[in-house]
């Protein structure tokens, strides 16, 4: 078995079978051996591990790298102030690719490999969906970060559970008073051509009706397009409203064409702030945003009655007042969404105190104990403001902020209630088997 | 919005598409033309185009023009280089074997893809266009970049054909193209064209990827679409004709425009991969190629 330069030639090293297998023969020995009980001590010190699937490449990347940074600068608080139970928490990084498949592989192999407690993270609605079903068959608590209906809606599993962040139907149905109230009556929507997409396709018209205001017309814009000027002459022209969510590599591009169609006569815009995450508002082309609205979860710029949590939040996360990293004025955050993950952490923690979770053999305690959790009280472990939880159906409601563009910053001009934003559950996860 | 109107966006936006996949197509027809090499790489020389027009224009500054009049002329000879070392280190090695080519090139594919995401990141990155005209129709506003985007296509398609009717490297690839044997018999140095051709080819896309940077930005993954437009273009053209590569990239374009702007852009793709279909069943060297011999 060698080659001709003898590469793989394994008699020159001095290993021989008998010394391979005495040496085979003391390790399993001393892995048996009694005494030799390698987490004795485990139970009160062994860090706990959380399994975070990231989107660090494909089209969720940006989201992908600012999720990083929050995730780490909330471990870093939880471990400086005593970790969970006493334990260290460490998190483990395996990137999704923003890929269905690859996430459902991702969360196998937190499961099976790395032997994660939990898995944790994600953004994209197709990234969720196509990995809940490996999270049920491994029975592995997972926590997402999205912004979807799918866990709300109980499609899912009962080892989903979205903590930390509002979903769309409860973003739309608070906000769409204050559309019809302040911007126009009628609508045009132009949304992404997938799931996190038809939320908005699917919600946005009652929410409006049941305000007086209309949906003319839906204009949806496969993923993967890169360009977008053609669809907009499906806009009609009594449109007095457009209503665009975006995401992915190619915002920018959509805000600057729809710019460049209709100049300074454009109808008044509303948009969510994932069609401009971690894209500066001033960027070439995007002047004609000037005095339009946005959604936005959590504040992108400071605000003057930013509390205390809110600003200590930002600082450990290392943003500034900007929402740009601190000393890199270019990279601008995903602010809108990424404190999902600090607050979902927060959530994760109080579960496992609650549960007094110890290991994987208290999975399914720990999915109880989140099941049975009510409110979060706005404070340092909830800086974007308080929530209620409705164990039954897995998701958090909170506030929702509409900001307006003024000299190229966004300002808050109106926050909505909890209340606002409650619907009747759609099913009850409780009621499906550990 | 009025038909009218709608078409001439339509017809518009066709064009700027049929601009930048004619460039793109025309690499890849030339390497295959003369080299009888199917570059499964093709898409990602326009994605390093991109990506280089974005690290260029962002290192220099001032004007945004002067940068990306520097990507213009920098980045395909960057790109350039690279496949000349590419064809270098791997082509030449296989023999140009077309089988094996296949396999090495789609290797090249997840290589330059991987070290993208390596050096550049994963981020999609905007760049300023040289200059931000906005042409003012009454039914709607236009950017004035894209038009000029056309018209550079344009004047590099005119270039690239004087250039292989009119030039002594024209006849030389040309020959090469009909007999490689007995051009090598001639004293043509076949090996050389060979290098050459695959670096044109490279910089043709790296130059429709400089040029598509200021209106879709610069990513890592987006050397996929224009490879699969491409190949559409180039086998309903027929590979190595220069006409037909330039009439299907505006066929192609115009019905991408056209279609996907009235009825769907799934209608758009089905009716491209219809064409080729038919392209093949009735006329396998395609609309304007030579009967292989």
């Amino acid at each position: 078995m060698t080659d001709k330069n003898g590469f793989f030639d394994l008699s020159k090293t001095g290993l021989t079978r008998r010394t391979a297998l005495k040496g085979l023969a003391a390790g399993a020995g001393l892995a048996v051996a009694p005494g030799f009980v390698r987490y004795s001590q485990a139970q009160s010190s062994a860090p706990v591990k959380i399994g975070f699937q990231s989107h660090r490449t494909g089209i969720g990347a940006a989201y992908g790298r600012w999720y990083e940074k929050t995730t780490a600068a909330a471990i870093k608080a939880i471990n400086a102030a005593g970790g969970i139970n006493g334990r260290p928490v460490e998190v483990v990084i395996e990137d999704d690719g923003t890929d269905p498949a690859r996430g459902a592989e991702v969360v196998a192999k937190f499961a099976t490999q790395h032997k994660t407690d939990i898995v944790f993270g994600t953004l994209f609605s197709h990234v969720v969906i196509g990995s809940a079903p490996a999270a049920g068959e491994a029975k592995i608590p997972y926590f997402v970060v999205s912004e979807g209906h799918h866990v709300a809606s109980t499609k899912l599993n009962r080892y989903v559970f979205q903590p930390g962040i509002t979903d769309v139907k409860s973003q739309i149905q608070s906000m769409a008073p204050w559309i019809s109230a302040n911007v126009g009556k009628k609508v045009t929507m132009i949304y992404p051509d997938f799931a996190f997409g038809y939320d908005h396709r699917d919600y946005l018209p009652p929410a409006l009706k049941a305000q007086g205001a209309d949906v003319i017309a839906q204009i949806a814009i496969p993923p993967t397009e890169s360009s977008f000027t053609k669809y907009f002459p499906q806009i009609p022209a009594e449109t007095e409203v457009i209503y665009h969510v975006m995401v992915g590599p190619a915002v920018l591009t959509f805000v600057k064409e729809l710019g460049e169609f209709y100049g300074s006569s454009r109808p008044q815009l509303f948009g969510f702030i994932d069609s401009l995450e971690a894209t500066d508002i001033n960027s070439p082309g995007l002047e004609f945003l000037d005095g339009s609205h946005f959604w936005e979860g959590s504040p992108r710029y400071a605000q003057p009655d930013d509390s205390a949590a809110q600003k200590a939040y930002r600082a450990a996360v290392g943003i500034d007042d900007n929402g740009a990293a601190v000393g890199d004025p270019k990279d601008v955050s995903t602010a809108a969404h990424m404190f999902g993950c600090w607050e979902t952490l927060y959530v994760v923690k109080k579960a496992m105190e609650d549960a007094g979770y110890k290991g994987p053999e208290d999975r399914a305690k720990l999915v109880e104990a989140t099941e049975a959790l009510t409110a979060f009280a706005e404070g340092p472990e909830h800086p974007q403001g308080a929530k209620t939880f409705n164990g039954k159906i897995h998701q958090c409601f909170g506030i929702q902020n509409i900001s307006k563009v003024e000299g190229g910053k966004l300002k808050v001009v109106h926050k909505t209630k909890i209340e606002d934003g409650l619907y009747e559950a759609e099913g009850d996860y409780t009621t499906q088997a550990l | 919005m009025h038909f009218g109107p709608h078409l001439l966006l339509a017809t518009l936006e066709g064009l700027v598409t049929s601009a930048v996949l004619a460039l793109t197509a025309l690499g890849l027809s030339l390497v295959f033309g003369v080299m009888r090499v199917v570059n499964v790489a093709h898409g990602e020389f326009f994605m390093l185009g991109a990506v280089l027009a974005w690290a260029i224009t962002s290192a220099i500054g001032g004007h945004p023009a002067l940068g990306f009049l520097a990507a213009l002329v920098l980045a395909p000879l960057i790109v350039g280089a690279i496949a000349l070392v590419a064809e270098r280190l791997v082509l030449r090695r296989l023999n140009y074997n077309p089988e094996a080519t296949i396999v090495a090139t789609i290797g090249m594919l997840y290589i330059i893809q991987q070290l993208a995401l390596t050096f550049y990141g994963p981020e999609a990155r905007p760049v300023q266009p040289p200059f931000s005209y906005r042409i003012l129709l009454p039914w709607f506003g236009y950017s004035g970049y894209k038009l000029s985007v056309i018209a550079a296509s344009a004047l590099l398609l005119i270039g690239t054909w004087l250039v292989l009717t009119r030039t002594k490297i024209g006849l030389i690839m040309r020959a090469t193209q009909y007999d490689s044997e007995t051009a090598q018999a001639f004293g043509i140095p076949v090996g050389r064209v060979y290098g050459g051709v695959f670096a044109l080819g490279a910089m043709l896309a790296a130059v429709a990827g400089v040029l598509i940077v200021p209106i879709s930005q610069a990513h890592y993954l987006m050397g996929q679409d224009p490879l699969l437009l491409s190949f559409i273009v180039v086998i309903i053209g027929g590979l190595g004709s220069l006409r037909g590569t330039v009439v299907a990239a505006v066929l192609i374009g115009m019905s991408d425009g056209i279609i996907s702007m009235f009825f769907s852009p799934t209608l758009a793709k089905i009716i491209a991969t219809l064409l080729v279909a038919m392209v093949l069943v009735f006329r396998p060297q395609g609309l304007f190629g030579t009967q292989a011999r």
